[in-house]
Formats: C-alpha cells, sequence, structure tokens
C-alpha cells in the first residue's frame, strides 16, 4: 500500500488479521493511547476545530512543525468510538509529512473492516476527521506560499 | 419465574412499576445468586461496554444484534433466539436493559425485544450514567453465559410498531414528533451535531405535535415523575391515554424512549413506534410534509 504511511498501513494489517470482536478490542485500545491535549490547547479549547460529523463532540487541530503533521485530539471518555477514530489517525498519521497526510485515500476509513461492528454511518465521523485535517494542511500550506 | 416487581415508592406512581427497576433493586439482585436475572447493556456507542460496565452484563448491540444486515428491518425470530440464546436467556428470564443517554438504546432494545413479546423485559431507570454516578463497581471482564434454548418466536410487529402505510392512515390522529425543535421545524435535517443520514426533505408529518424525547427524563437520566409526564403529555400536548397514538423520530430510537414513557410509565393503552421514521418520510415520494415550529398544539417546545 504505496499511497498509506507505514504506521498507518500497520494498523491497518493490525485490523485486517483478527475478527470484529477483536477489532472493537484494538479500537479500544486506540483511544485509550489518544494523548491528552498539550496545555496550549486545553486551556484555550477556542483553537480546536469541532468534527460536527462525529456523533459525540470531537476537536481536532494540526500543527505543521518542520514539515510534519502534528494532530491534536480532545474526545470524551464517554464516547469511546470517536475517540478510537481519532486514536487510529493519530497512530497512523502523526509525524508524517504533509504531502503524505495529503496523499492519504479518502476512503481509508472503510479499510478497517469496523464498518460492519460499529455501523457504516459512525465511519463518516473518521471520513469527516481526516477530510478537515487535510482541509486545515492545505490552509498552512497556503499561507506559507503566500507569506 | 419472573421476579417481583422493584417495591421502591420512586416507581410505585407509574402505570407498570414492573417495567423499570432502581439501581438499588438491580446492585441487591445481583449481590447474590440471581437465577433468571440477565442485564444487558445497550449503547450508542458500540465501545462503552467495553470500557466497563455492571458486573455480570452482557452486551447487546443495536446494529448488529437486532438489526437484519440485509434489509432494512429487525432480525427475524430465528436470529433473536440466537442472540438470546447466546446471553443465557430464555423466554422466562427477567431481563434488565441499561445503557448510555438515558437509555435511548435501551428503550430501543426493549421495544424490540417487545417485537417478540418476551414477557419480562425492564429498563433500569437511569441507565449507565444513573450507576456511576452512584459509584457503583464497574468491570471489564466480560462473562460467560451458559447457552440457553430461546425459541423461534415469529415477531408480531402490529401493536407496537407502525410502517408508513399506517401512518399515511393514521393522518389526523395522535402522533408525536420527538425530534429537536430545529429538525422538527425543517431548518435541519438531523439532530444538531450528527451526521446527517440522508432525508431530502426537512419537516414533519402534517399534525404531529413536537414533544422532544429528553423532556421525559431528568438530569441526571431517570424518568421524570408521572404527575410531571402526565403535564407534559396529557395536560401540554392533550394526548389521552385511551388514544391511538404514533410516535417517531429519525430511525425509531429516541422514539422508543417516548413509546417506553408513553405506554409503560403513563399507561397508555395503543402506542406505535414508526421506526421508519423521517428517513423513511423525508425521502419518500409525495407524502405529506408541513415545516415550521409547532403552533396548533399546546405550548411551543423547548
Amino acid at each position: 500500500m504505496s499511497d498509506v504511511p507505514a504506521p498507518l498501513a500497520e494498523l491497518i494489517d493490525d485490523f485486517g488479521s483478527v475478527g470484529p470482536k477483536d477489532r472493537l478490542q484494538l479500537l479500544l485500545e486506540l483511544s485509550e493511547e489518544l494523548p491528552d491535549l498539550p496545555e496550549r490547547y486545553a486551556d484555550h479549547p477556542d483553537q480546536l476545530e469541532q468534527v460536527h460529523e462525529c456523533q459525540s463532540p470531537l476537536f481536532l487541530a494540526v500543527e505543521i512543525v518542520d514539515d510534519t503533521v502534528r494532530l491534536f485530539f480532545s474526545a470524551p471518555k464517554e464516547a469511546p468510538t470517536t475517540r478510537g477514530f481519532a486514536g487510529i489517525l493519530h497512530t497512523g498519521l502523526n509525524g508524517q509529512s504533509p504531502q503524505a497526510v495529503l496523499d492519504v485515500p479518502d476512503d481509508i476509513p472503510f479499510r478497517f473492516g469496523l464498518a460492519e461492528a460499529v455501523s457504516p454511518l459512525r465511519m463518516r465521523g473518521m471520513v469527516a476527521m481526516l477530510s478537515r485535517i487535510k482541509r486545515q494542511i492545505r490552509v498552512s500550506a497556503e499561507g506559507r506560499d503566500v507569506g | 419465574m419472573p421476579y417481583p416487581t422493584d417495591p421502591s415508592p420512586e416507581l410505585a406512581d407509574y402505570a407498570h412499576p414492573e417495567r423499570l427497576v432502581t439501581t438499588g433493586w438491580l446492585a441487591e439482585h445481583l449481590a447474590s445468586d440471581h437465577p433468571g436475572l440477565v442485564v444487558l447493556e445497550s449503547d450508542e456507542d458500540v465501545l462503552l461496554y467495553e470500557t466497563g460496565h455492571i458486573p455480570g452484563a452482557l452486551k447487546l448491540d443495536w446494529h448488529t444484534d437486532l438489526n437484519d444486515p440485509v434489509t432494512r428491518d429487525f432480525v427475524d425470530g430465528e436470529a433473536f433466539a440466537r442472540v438470546m440464546s447466546e446471553r443465557g436467556i430464555d423466554r422466562d428470564t427477567t431481563v434488565v436493559i441499561y445503557g448510555d443517554k438515558s437509555n435511548w438504546w435501551a428503550a430501543y432494545a426493549l421495544w424490540v425485544m417487545t417485537l417478540f413479546g418476551h414477557p419480562d423485559v425492564r429498563l433500569l431507570d437511569g441507565g449507565r450514567s444513573a450507576w456511576m454516578a452512584e459509584d457503583r463497581p464497574l468491570t471489564r471482564e466480560v462473562p460467560s453465559a451458559e447457552t440457553a434454548h430461546y425459541p423461534v418466536i415469529e415477531r408480531d410487529d402490529a401493536p407496537v410498531r407502525a410502517f408508513k402505510d399506517d401512518v399515511l392512515a393514521h393522518l389526523g390522529g395522535a402522533l408525536v414528533d420527538v425530534r429537536s425543535p430545529g429538525e422538527f421545524s425543517g431548518e435541519l435535517l438531523h439532530m444538531p451535531d450528527y451526521p446527517q443520514e440522508g432525508s431530502l426533505r426537512g419537516g414533519h408529518i402534517p399534525g404531529a405535535r413536537s414533544v422532544p424525547w429528553a423532556r421525559a427524563a431528568r438530569e441526571d437520566g431517570r424518568f421524570k415523575s408521572r404527575a410531571d409526564l402526565e403535564a407534559l403529555y396529557q395536560e401540554d400536548q392533550g394526548l389521552a391515554p385511551n388514544e391511538d397514538v404514533i410516535v417517531y423520530c429519525r430511525i425509531g430510537e429516541r422514539s422508543s424512549h417516548t413509546w417506553f414513557v408513553l405506554t409503560h410509565l403513563l399507561g397508555f393503552d395503543e402506542v406505535r413506534n414508526y421506526d421508519g421514521s423521517w428517513t423513511e418520510w423525508g425521502n419518500a415520494v409525495r407524502v405529506p410534509v408541513e415545516q415550521g415550529a409547532p403552533s396548533e398544539h399546546g405550548a411551543p417546545s423547548e
């Protein structure tokens, strides 16, 4: 899978190698590994973008530092599925180059075999997270070109 | 043998107190051997059970366990029997269901069990949040149920489920739309902060009263008192317990909560849940649609 950064490809393999029940377990682990927000965001939630397509409140921020993408997510503990989606994107894309993230196919959320376990509708939340991450990367890239 | 009704005074005023249990009642019964009592957790967030659940509780997923994977319908008798049997439930088992979001999905699961006529199925008043707020124990240990033999029961939809044609025939009768005011008026095609589920038209079924489902719940997720519920549905909205009422929302989940309130807490005789709801009606060709805020019936909604 040349179109996908290695850590993300690895996650896709992990999910693909187990049955639906264990996929949920993996998703739970990823939800628990999602790092807390650093103070500069925790104290300034207005700097995060809300992903309205998620069934639970999910906020994210994207930074580009030294040509690597840094992702920050905030989602309540009572929403482990949404946190798990964020965890997949964080584990799979954090630290990649902006171009590598932009090159990730938009249908990547459907390659984890989760639609049957969590209902297809919920997958839209992850699709929306990815598209908002990409949009923020494009916006900041344009800003840099202009400046 | 069904378990006796929870005698707690806070349930006594409801029309059918045997359909609810308090957290205290459940904790007491779980503390010792409890043959014939099975607890199920049914949540909106499908991972919540895995993060910790009431000790001994089994998971029931509204999507994978209760919906047919192909047709937009519920599972058939054989699949339902399998889902129940795997959880150690037979026809005589007392089933207590609880979940997140004020028991919204738990009520949906209970309603589906009603389609199969399961005799004794109850909700835990206040659901998951009430249990947690009282610092009662949670575990990640998934119990192994001894497989039971649930009979294959043919679903009997007619008494509690309405289809689109039933609603068309019912126009002019009592309808309760339990969605948010924005969805009711037609400004929104979906719940605030929820994904759009693909309705082409916004608004409500003509003549429907607007009573958002959450108005039946208290802050802590428990149901409001009977007097408060009577004020809401009977006084404000003018619904009568002997009236044929149809409730609906977007896909029939939120309206299951209201169906439970009207049927089991207020004792209405004939309440049907239209689970096709707005995702069907808002896409159907040439069905009548009304837009705008509620005005004809009672007080405006919050």
